[in-house]
């Protein structure tokens, strides 16, 4: 027997997949402020931090670097119950987006970081800024500026990795798929459909970045 | 009935490791097939040869590897394969894999002088001998530590194979933690698993790079 693909019953479930989008959209919003924020703080006490704070940040950024994002998602949300601390799906969701994501993030701006000249910071401090002055126009800017492209196409792969909040039943873009392909049963047409999403929403955001990247930094 | 969670158990996440990493083989070993085509495919002379490639990894690279895993489990039997989560998973990691590989070693290759083609091209060998003889030997090199951290990517990844009931390490935690109901332990455990074998992946990828910059 042939199969005739037919995408009309994934089309008409277009507002379910639309919620999807939204959800999939707020939690890479969030986890990527979160992520940043997290990031250039770990980024900061991993350089500047006494002795202690560095190990206990470098202990943080390897243990989520060589452990996959689902076992951190299983561990917050189905883990954290036996201490008494219940979380709903999407707060979960976005507290392990954060955690994950701020690891990555600390490691590059760490090397952002690191690549600013020590002579630069000498410059700062000899015009009389003090050292949050220092630290936040002479290091934190230029740093962030030599790392923007790492820091958007690590968001961007954030945003694909999204998806996996699905499995603790957060109602994202893949989980509307697979509601959709349990009421149509049309399994294959809906992920085609719903990959498409994805990647209309990668290019989205890669624009946005290189858009940003232009406002801040190209045209001052 | 609810049991404890016990060394047994975690004996048995560590003998369901095994499959995490005959998957993470079998990716890996796909993932470098397709990947060595699409770096050499990249760097070809002829134009919509490039824009293909260029276009596939855009694609992938573009879309979660859970759309690739679903797609292909539920896109087999359309094309009269029998559904088999092994075939899936094995056929979603390579193809993400070689997304990435190809751009590594891409860049890898083109990191080699041009003047390293020419030297070859003026002892008489031949386009496809310059590539095996002269460019290969030389961006190996540079490539190892990037793909080194593309097969950690792959071991923590194989972990969504975990979703199309493929028992892997992953995926014996969830049945563990739902027999045990210790959900915590279980997954602390899981996880210090997918450390142990990821860790000294990551440090010797990172030993080698530091090698790499010494060399310059």
């Amino acid at each position: 027997m042939k199969y005739g693909l037919q995408f009309r019953d994934v089309f008409a479930a277009w507002q379910s997949i639309l919620d999807g989008v939204y959800v999939t959209l707020l939690l890479s919003a969030s986890a990527m402020i979160g992520g940043l924020i997290l990031g250039v703080a770990c980024a900061a006490a991993r350089v500047y931090g006494p002795g202690w704070l560095k190990g206990l940040v470098a202990g943080y950024v390897e243990v989520i670097r060589n452990t996959p994002l689902l076992v951190q998602l299983f561990l917050i949300f189905f883990g954290l119950p036996s201490f008494g601390i219940r979380l709903d799906g999407l707060t979960a969701a976005i507290i392990a987006l954060v955690v994950n994501l701020g690891a990555y993030a600390a490691e590059i701006v760490r090397a952002g970081f690191e690549a600013v000249p020590k002579a630069q910071i000498e410059a700062g401090h000899s015009l009389g800024l003090s050292g949050l002055q220092v630290f936040r126009y002479v290091v934190v800017f230029p740093a962030l500026q030599a790392m923007f492209p790492a820091l958007a196409s690590q968001f961007v792969l954030l945003m694909l990795a999204t998806s996996v909040v699905s499995q603790i039943s957060v109602e994202d873009l893949f989980h509307a798929a697979s509601i959709v392909q349990s009421r149509t049963f049309r399994d294959f047409e809906v992920y085609t459909v719903v990959g498409a999403l994805y990647l209309g929403l990668a290019l989205a955001f890669r624009g946005l970045f290189a858009g940003i990247y232009h406002w801040t930094f190209v045209r001052r | 009935m609810i049991r404890t969670f016990s060394y047994v158990d975690v004996m048995y996440l560590a003998a369901a490791a095994r499959w995490t990493l005959a998957l993470t083989a079998t990716a890996f070993a796909g993932s470098a097939l397709l990947g060595l085509v699409l770096a050499v495919a990249r760097i070809s002379p002829v134009a919509p040869l490039r824009w293909l490639v260029a276009a596939y990894i855009f694609v992938v690279q573009g879309t979660p590897l859970l759309v690739w895993l679903f797609v292909i489990f539920f896109g087999l039997p359309l094309l009269g394969v029998s559904v088999n989560p092994w075939l899936a998973a094995a056929l979603a990691f390579s193809i993400y894999g070689s997304a990435f590989l190809g751009e590594i070693w891409r860049g890898a290759l083109v990191s080699i002088p041009r003047t390293q083609w020419e030297a070859g091209a003026s002892l008489g060998l031949s386009t496809t001998e310059q590539l095996r003889y002269v460019i290969v030997p030389q961006s190996v090199r540079i490539a190892i530590p990037p793909t080194v951290g593309l097969l950690v990517q792959l071991i923590k990844n194989t972990s969504l194979a975990a979703t199309i009931g493929l028992v892997e390490l992953t995926r014996e935690g969830q049945l563990t933690a739902a027999g045990t109901y210790m959900p915590f332990a279980v997954f602390t455990t899981v996880a210090c698993i997918y450390f142990i074998l990821c860790f000294p992946l990551t440090q010797w990828s990172r030993s080698l790079e530091r090698k790499l910059d010494v060399a310059r």
